[in-house]
């Protein structure tokens, strides 16, 4: 398509830009807040709406460059639109807009000023999300990341006022600047020592790194990354500050900004350290696929025992990341022994879970957010039978449900299965390790796939099946207009991709020739069957199977009614004839964690108080915490606080004793000269 | 469209009626010898279609906070289970359809039904509702996985997903014992007893309230719909024993190609080799209960990790060995 010099980087540009005026609009706009709801975070909708749809014409577009007259003397700010920056604004174009959508009818009941403010703080953080994708320098790129980090910072502590949501708040902070400080050391170690002109992405491409800096960058970066997506053991802010946030922050955050560290590793392994990677290092695979499959086994095991439904989605997460690692590190090596069909199949395969995850994760967050404002309630062991109060929340969250269990014809089963076709094929690779190693992370991926699907029957099952189980303060009503609109958008996007494989398949191809120079192709010819190698060797039509399965239930109903009858009685329940059953008889979210718990019990560092067998009113109090938490950020906090203590012998408040320090301290250096 | 193509549909709903009609038949096969073994009468080979026919005649009786998904629950059950034993190739490998769903859709189809009859049962809010779906879910969390590296083992030896190719290629490769493909099977069988709620992990003919898992599960359910839950674990159990005998014993299922000729020959061939395997592998499964006891619930996984782990030993050993 050919727009008279206009370049998708304008209209990105453009988006950017409205999406700012827009916030700062919200501000100015405090004291009417229904203009807020109702036009500034509809308005953001539909600029989401833009951005996805300028990525989708960028997707096939050659990159376009523009240099902003701002920024460092000798370093103005670089912008750069290319197919795998255009794939991931697709994905935050495409997943806000449920959001915002949702935000307009969640936020409804806030407070001007602070409606306002959170206006500000919500755009602010999409802009700053697009501009980390743009960046082309790592000036703009860090800049947009912080602003990134603290935008998002900001809109964790909405609900200041509680302490466990400003320690939350904290602890995402301090995490989130670890990682950036690891990302721009990165930076500094492919820049190569060439001074400051040597910070765009374009001068990095042609470093030439030796194998060694090659290494450090990307460990560096793996490690900045993964704080940042919450990688073993960077993981903790992610439980803490997932509950904390208002659930569209908590949407955006889980769904789209982990991506963006995706992004990031993406961008520095297979684009800016392109060259390096080529030269056999084929252990960064080895160790993003280990670290990957550590994450998501440990993700799943621990949103298995939650009893908080924010808690349980944010580990969730945690494990989605791992699954999205395991691609990345297939890819790699793949990648360096020279197989790209298989390294664009593995890339295919991470890329689509990314999109997938983006929906359905947002999809479920916001979901949590109508239940909260139904209930008052995060933790599910009060909650039950809301299917009963909210049948649209409960349908629309059925769609997210089955979609992250992978379970087909939904969008997770897709991504799922190319993942496990990739492993299918890696056999006869050089080195015999790797090759041992294949098979048991098979094994990891498909065992994860199945807890998954535990983890999912207890979230769905505990909050909106059988009778409800503690008091609840409101009575429990569905969610309105806007908040049905965007939950409806999201889950009509899961169901779309995962029927139309072939047509995202397609695009994606576009973003693995830029990354590995090759794309997956499609054996099949229409749109219909997905082949990624050979019809022969394995294919899937999720249209086919929705039709098959689908025509059997039809037949059968008509069958059944039409043969027999269909009367119906309807009663008490039967529960074996048990006639004094009452609702707390039911498994709370810690009972149905409980088997999971006992079968991984080295892995979790449990308390809990069993009442005893006389008691009355018996209570019982179990907590499943991570073992990680004590064993490494406990000892990290108590030495930090050592050294500060050390430090603070220097304080004494007197300004004449620290002029006496400068005074040392220039003498000494003084000596050198 | 060819004579080809038209025959395949053809023997696609041939197929897909067979077992929809069979189905109960085996499983009545099984509980009969399971009474020989016992040294009883037993009911007769045609219980099952008595009490599915029983079943649907009466009223439905239904809790009065059951929600939609409880009513639609068996007919996706249903519908879900004679899908996976309509794709598998038991007497012929030319189906039309086996191009839309491979073996990891296959696995997939079998998560759906267990994730919606998990779903109903925690629906009505009962304490053996719950037990039940919890504990269907932690069998279900290492048989899956078990089965899927089965189906993987199988896979790499014939270098495709898809079933009739996998069945295709074993069936043409002279009997030679695959280390491989040994590990696998007995993965395979203990997955098969803990999928079909038999005997070590289930029982299916006690509702001793402590220890039932499947059957606390649809312990809510009357008449038709669990007319259709029943008929479809008959169905679940037909495409369980079909897989192995697909994947371990594919001799005798008619080959691509060999329909479109002699199908006259070919298809009672094929048709009376099913019926003997079939038999045999009732019998077998109704010995193996008999001598076998049921597990206390907290060894379940540890029976079924070592069914895991023997089906990656057998990936393992393909990577290893090749072979």
């Amino acid at each position: 398509m050919d727009i008279v010099g206009v370049l998708p980087l304008d209209v990105a540009g453009a988006v950017i830009v409205l999406w700012l005026a827009l916030g700062l609009l919200g501000l100015a706009l405090q004291r009417s807040p229904h203009l807020i709801i109702n036009v500034i975070f509809p308005f953001g909708a539909i600029v989401s709406l833009a951005l996805a749809a300028t990525g989708l014409w960028a997707l096939g577009e050659v990159a376009s460059y523009a240099i902003l007259p701002m920024g460092l003397p000798d370093l103005p700010l670089h912008l750069r639109l290319d197919p795998l920056s255009a794939f991931f604004l697709i994905l935050l174009g495409g997943a806000s807009f449920g959001v915002s959508l949702f935000s307009a009818g969640y936020f409804k009941s806030m407070q001007g000023n602070t409606l306002g403010l959170l206006s500000l703080e919500y755009h602010l953080f999409l802009a700053s999300m697009a501009l980390v994708l743009l960046a082309d320098d790592a000036y703009m790129f860090m800049v947009a990341w912080e602003t990134m980090a603290l935008s998002s910072y900001f809109l964790v502590t909405t609900d200041h006022n509680v302490p466990d949501i400003r320690k939350a708040g904290y602890l995402y902070l301090l995490i989130a600047h670890v990682g950036a400080i690891a990302i721009l050391l990165s930076f500094g170690v492919m820049q190569g020592g060439h001074g400051i002109g040597a910070y765009t992405f374009v001068a990095m491409r042609g470093a030439h790194l030796s194998a060694f800096w090659a290494s450090v960058a990307f460990l560096l970066a793996l490690f900045g990354f993964g704080a940042k997506a919450g990688l073993l053991p960077l993981h903790v802010w992610l439980p803490e500050a997932h509950p904390a946030a208002p659930s569209p922050v908590s949407a955006l955050m889980s769904g789209i900004m982990l991506k963006t560290a995706i992004y990031g590793i993406l961008r520095f392994t297979f684009d800016l350290l392109g060259d390096s990677l080529g030269a056999q290092q084929w252990w960064w695979g080895v160790l993003a696929l280990a670290l990957g499959l550590v994450t998501a086994i440990f993700g799943v095991m621990f949103a298995a025992v939650q009893g908080d439904m924010k808690r349980l989605l944010a580990y969730s997460s945690i494990e989605n990341i791992g699954l999205l690692l395991v691609g990345i590190g297939l890819a790699i090596i793949f990648h360096v022994y020279g197989k790209d069909a298989l390294a664009a199949l593995s890339l295919t395969a991470m890329l689509y879970h990314s999109l997938n995850h983006a929906f359905f994760k947002c999809l479920l967050f916001v979901g949590t957010g109508s239940i909260l404002h139904a209930t008052g309630e995060r933790n599910m062991g009060r909650m039950g039978g809301l299917i009963h109060h909210m049948p649209w929340v409960a349908v629309l969250m059925l769609v997210g449900v089955l979609s992250i269990s992978g379970l087909p014809p939904f969008n997770g089963f897709v991504s799922e299965w190319l993942l496990l076709q990739a492993f299918l094929l890696s056999p006869g690779l050089p080195n015999s390790y790797i090759n041992m190693l294949i098979p048991v992370a098979a094994a990891v991926i498909a065992l994860a796939a199945a807890l998954a699907a535990y983890v999912m029957v207890k979230f769905y099952g505990i909050i909106f099946l059988g009778q409800p189980r503690g008091e609840v303060k409101t009575q429990p009503h569905d969610a309105g207009i806007w908040e049905r609109i965007g939950l409806g958008w999201l889950a009509l996007a899961c169901v779309a991709l995962g029927l139309a494989p072939v047509c995202v398949v397609r695009q994606l191809d576009l973003v693995t020739q830029l990354l590995v120079g090759r794309g997956l192709g499609n054996a099949a010819a229409g749109w219909l069957f997905l082949a990624p190698v050979d019809i022969e060797r394995a294919s899937y039509s999720p249209v086919y199977f929705l039709l098959a399965v689908l025509g059997v239930m039809l037949v059968t109903a008509l069958v059944v009614h039409y043969f027999y009858h269909g009367r119906l009685r309807r009663g008490p329940a039967w529960d074996c004839g048990f006639p004094a059953q009452t609702s707390r008889m039911q498994d709370t979210a810690e009972g149905f964690g409980q088997p999971i718990r006992r079968i991984f019990e080295p892995f979790f560092r449990i308390e809990s108080e069993l009442p005893s067998a006389f008691d009355t009113h018996p209570r019982y109090h179990g907590r499943s915490d991570d073992r990680l938490w004590f064993a490494l950020y406990l000892p990290i906090k108590s030495i930090t606080e050592k050294l500060s203590s050390l430090a603070s012998l220097l304080q004494h408040g007197r300004i004449h004793l620290y002029l006496s320090y400068t005074f040392v301290t220039l003498v000494v250096l003084l000596a050198f000269v | 469209m060819t004579t080809d193509q038209a025959l395949g549909i053809l023997f696609q709903l041939y197929q897909s009626l067979l077992v929809v009609a069979l189905a109960p038949l085996l499983t009545g096969w099984v509980n009969q010898c399971c009474a020989w073994l016992q040294n009883r009468s037993g009911p007769g080979l045609l219980q099952p279609y008595r009490t599915l026919r029983k079943l649907f005649h009466k009223d439905a009786v239904m809790a009065y906070n059951a929600s939609p998904l409880f009513r639609v629950t068996p007919y996706i059950l249903f519908g879900c289970m004679w899908l996976a034993a309509a794709i598998i190739p038991i007497i012929a490998v030319d189906l039309p359809f086996s191009p839309a769903a491979d073996v990891i859709a296959l696995v997939g189809v079998f998560a759906l039904a267990r994730v919606f009859i998990a779903l109903a049962a925690m629906d009505i809010g009962t304490a053996f509702g719950t037990l039940g779906a919890r504990r269907e879910m932690l069998v279900s969390f290492l048989a899956e996985p078990a089965l899927l590296m089965v189906f993987f083992t199988a896979s790499l030896i014939s270098h495709s997903t898809q079933l009739p190719r996998i069945v295709d290629a074993l069936a043409h490769h002279q009997f030679v014992l695959y280390p491989s493909l040994a590990f696998a099977g007995l993965a395979f069988v203990i997955v098969l007893l803990a999928e079909n709620a038999r005997i070590p992990i289930d029982n299916p003919a006690t509702h001793l309230e402590l220890t039932m898992i499947h059957e606390a599960m649809i312990l809510e359910y009357s008449a038709r719909h669990l007319a259709l839950v029943e008929w479809a674990s008959s169905l679940k159990l037909f495409a369980y024993i079909s897989i192995g005998i697909a994947l371990f014993v594919p001799y005798g299922i008619a080959e691509v190609g060999a329909m479109a000729g002699n199908w006259g020959s070919a298809l009672p061939l094929a048709i009376f080799a099913l019926l003997v395997k079939l038999i045999l592998a009732g019998a077998a499964l109704s010995l193996l209960e008999a001598l076998l006891a049921k597990m206390r619930i907290f060894r379940a996984p540890e029976f079924l990790g070592t069914a895991f782990l023997l089906a990656v030993l057998g990936l393992l050993i393909h990577f290893l060995l090749g072979a």
